[in-house]
């Protein structure tokens, strides 16, 4: 299918939302848009970070899950303590494959899930004394432990749980950072306010931990990587390249991190951000308390790892800029060859992606380093700081689509028909069932990393086999398949 | 006859306590089987029945034991005066924990364990007096309270108070079977307090049921904690419990009520001479300011 005009994709939004009832209608019609590359504001286009409308499927998720499940659960050496009933914690234990080193149970604690099993009782009596008592128990159980984080669950701010003074007291006793984290579930509209939340508790009880202390030695050549999850691996396949530029990488936040390495970031030249949605609060404030600037960079793909060493480098010295070059020099026979082997297969096949707040822009690159197209695109979370950057990014005419609903996402896909398409686990089999490849992009479908030179090799890997796959001839019962010499109808549209 | 269930609310200190359970030892006297829950974590609400400082609660014993769920009602059920029933909710010290979920968990427990003998003929719930969330209107939903009662006096605060109750009635009345059954004045002697009231149950669609007088015997009997009909069984004060008894018997006015507006709340007050006439000119107005203008 040819790509679309700007006036066919904006009768293809008037045609989706012609369902909604006039309230709905109004109100999604402002999270749909054509993307326009030459505009400057998102914002004269599109609308997010607003309450999801009742009744429709979105997938977002909580403030809890931003803070518990994103931000705070991969720093390995602490102990996250899920404060309410049980299932927050159990329903969201190790769902996304932050990989760490470390012994579990002894040094790290990273798969394990703590939490305070709210019964009746402690919603009525307070779980205050409850939560002494657990951190207590970790200590005891868990000596290594270099600190313990309180996430709250929708009780907690219900009942007006007092964590702040249980956490000051043992962060007393303990002489280990107990740490209160207000991120309720019913606070804001997606998982967003709980990265800011989740940031605001890392400002508050651990960046500034070793301001008079000068131990540690530091060099020129001093980074941090700022919102890298480590997700199958990510973080490590990025650091690798930063360090063979010449760079010394603090800190990981937070995939595979540990309290030190965040108490140590002031510290460092320039953080860089990957994850600019869930992390940008924390940089910011680095930048204003201690003067550490920040600088966003992609490394999905190698045009925009190439792109994002270089600017790297161009913030250091003549040799670490050299040292770049020689890195992009080093990988380049490695993805060219990659390039030579599956662009061939992948050449102009079109691909929508509907992801939470970095990756449905930052993915692009490496889609069309294979020669692929993006040709819709949304957020489940992001703000409009988010859209302005990913205007540019997207074609001209292409569809935008924020906190998409399940009916919207459907009725997109049937009509530009991609041969991928890129979301999460609660999107994969609707669509696999109507017979489009698709992937899982939040947790890489138990695959990556995605991220490096060592991440695009998987990465085109698993397209290839994802969108090439023979099962997708097969999707037909073979009662039901054409005869020989007839034509075959396009699955997706009978199925 | 089939079993009664009442709940009594009212501003907090307007005597709910005292009132209900001099009331329901009137209604044993009368040979009724009567049961009190209390809703309040304060836990008063037994104790003059029981002689008791207060009962121990099914949340505490709950949380003793680990869970409600490991009670059993003979752990929660004390009989008192005259074969009275009594259990309290309880709940939490001020300032921790919800005290709200802890009269649901309380409420549910007592169903489940069948707590509301079909030998019963009435059952009181004395509820905390500021109905501050959902937990405290668990009396009156569905299948519990269908009759209520609200203690009164002749001051402001009581009657706000009282209009805002009959409000959250109205929620639950439009919903299901839940009504109002009338105003008890707990007299504080002011100014033709019987006249107020009376008007006041008028506009709220409802009658005041009882006209109680204030009288020293019901503290001296507090002390001793007893009702005042255990206490000084040949009082004027007890007869005077023995009427709103009977009156409560034989009672059939169940209303929606129609709480009224500020306005005319404040009309009535003013009416009576309760508050003066609202003066414009003096709203936001300093002591200085007025000083100066003076």
């Amino acid at each position: 299918m040819a790509t679309m005009t700007r006036d066919e994709t904006q009768a293809l939004i008037q045609e989706v939302l012609e369902v909604y009832p006039e309230k709905a209608k109004k109100d999604r019609a402002k999270h749909l848009a054509v993307n326009d590359p030459s505009i400057e504001q998102s914002k004269q286009c599109i609308t997010s970070n607003r309450k999801s409308q009742p009744g429709v499927m979105t997938i977002r998720g909580c403030a809890y899950a931003g803070s518990r499940g994103v931000v705070w659960g991969p720093i390995k050496d602490m102990v996250h303590i899920s404060h309410g009933p049980v299932g927050c914690g159990q329903y969201t234990r190790a769902g996304r494959r932050n990989y760490y080193t470390g012994m579990t149970g002894v040094n790290a604690f990273g798969t394990m899930n703590f939490t305070s099993d709210f019964q009746e009782k402690d919603i009525v009596f307070g779980g205050d004394k409850k939560l002494a008592k657990i951190v207590d128990e970790i200590e005891q159980l868990f000596p290594l432990v270099k600190g313990i984080s309180v996430q709250s669950e929708c009780p907690i701010g219900l009942i007006g749980d007092d964590i702040e003074s249980v956490a000051k007291q043992k962060t007393k006793e303990l002489n280990k950072p107990v740490i209160p984290v207000r991120c309720e579930g019913f606070r804001g509209v997606s998982q967003s306010l709980g990265h800011h939340i989740a940031n605001d508790a890392i400002r508050d009880h651990v960046v500034h931990n070793r301001d008079n202390d000068d131990s540690f030695e530091s060099t020129p050549y001093d980074v941090a990587i700022i919102g890298d999850y480590n997700i199958g691996g990510d973080a490590w396949s990025s650091r690798i390249l930063l360090e063979e530029m010449g760079l010394r990488v603090v800190a990981q936040w937070s995939g595979d991190g540990t309290l030190s390495e965040m108490e140590l970031t002031p510290k460092v030249k320039l953080n860089l951000i990957h994850c600019y949605r869930s992390m940008n609060y924390i940089s910011r404030h680095m930048e204003e308390r201690y003067g550490v600037p920040w600088m966003e960079y992609n490394l999905f793909g190698p045009t925009k790892i190439a792109e994002s060493l270089r600017k790297i480098a161009a913030f250091f010295d003549e040799t670490i800029q050299a040292n770049a070059e020689q890195v992009i020099a080093k990988y380049q026979a490695e993805y060219d060859a990659i390039i030579a082997k599956y662009r061939p297969r992948l050449e102009g096949k079109r691909v929508m992606l509907y992801v939470g707040g970095l990756r449905p822009r930052h993915i692009i690159g490496a889609y069309e380093d294979l020669g692929m197209e993006v040709v819709g695109t949304g957020y489940e979370f992001a703000h409009n700081d988010d859209y302005d950057r990913t205007l540019k990014e997207m074609g001209d005419s292409t569809l935008l689509y924020d906190d998409v609903t399940g009916y919207e996402l459907e009725k997109f896909t049937e009509a530009l028909k991609p041969d991928l398409v890129g979301s999460g686990v609660k999107e994969k089999y609707i669509f696999q069932k109507m017979g489009i490849p698709f992937r899982q992009m939040h947790s890489w479908d138990y695959s990556g990393p995605y991220h490096g030179y060592d991440g695009f090799a998987i990465f085109a890997r698993d397209m290839d086999m994802t969108i090439n796959n023979p099962c997708w001839n097969s999707m037909r019962a073979p009662w039901l398949k054409p005869a020989e010499g007839e034509s075959e109808a396009p699955v997706a549209a009978s199925a | 006859m089939a079993m009664r269930q009442c709940a009594i609310y009212g501003k907090g200190g307007i005597g709910k306590s005292t009132t209900t359970q001099n009331l329901v030892a009137g209604l044993a006297e009368l040979g009724k089987k009567v049961m009190i829950v209390g809703c309040d974590p304060k836990a008063d609400s037994t104790r003059l029945i029981l002689h008791a400082k207060a009962q121990d609660t099914i949340m505490h014993l709950a949380a003793e034991a680990g869970s409600v769920e490991d009670l059993e009602l003979e752990d929660v059920l004390q009989t008192g005066y005259a074969g009275i029933k009594c259990v309290e909710s309880g709940g939490p010290e001020p300032g921790v924990g919800c005290a709200g979920r802890g009269v649901i968990t309380a409420i549910n427990f007592l169903e489940e364990e069948g707590a509301y003998d079909e030998e019963l003929d009435f059952v009181f719930y004395d509820v905390l007096g500021d109905v501050v969330c959902g937990g405290f209107a668990m009396p009156i939903r569905e299948n519990k309270a269908q009759e209520i009662y609200i203690v009164v006096s002749g001051e402001m605060m009581a009657m706000f108070a009282a209009n805002n109750i009959a409000k959250g009635i109205v929620k639950y009345a439009s919903s299901g079977s839940v009504r109002l059954a009338g105003l008890i004045c707990n007299s504080r002697n002011t100014a033709r307090e019987d006249e107020l009231i009376m008007e006041l149950a008028r506009q709220l669609g409802t009658q005041m049921i009882h006209f109680v007088p204030r009288d020293n015997v019901v503290q001296r009997a507090e002390i001793r904690r007893m009702t005042v009909i255990e206490y000084d069984p040949s009082s004027k004060q007890a007869d005077e419990y023995r009427q709103l008894a009977q009156k409560m018997i034989d009672n059939t006015n169940f209303v929606i009520p129609t709480p009224i507006s500020m306005d005319q709340l404040e009309t009535l007050l003013m009416d009576f001479g309760l508050m003066d006439g609202e003066d414009e000119s003096i709203i936001g107005k300093t002591a200085s300011e007025e000083a100066v203008a003076a």
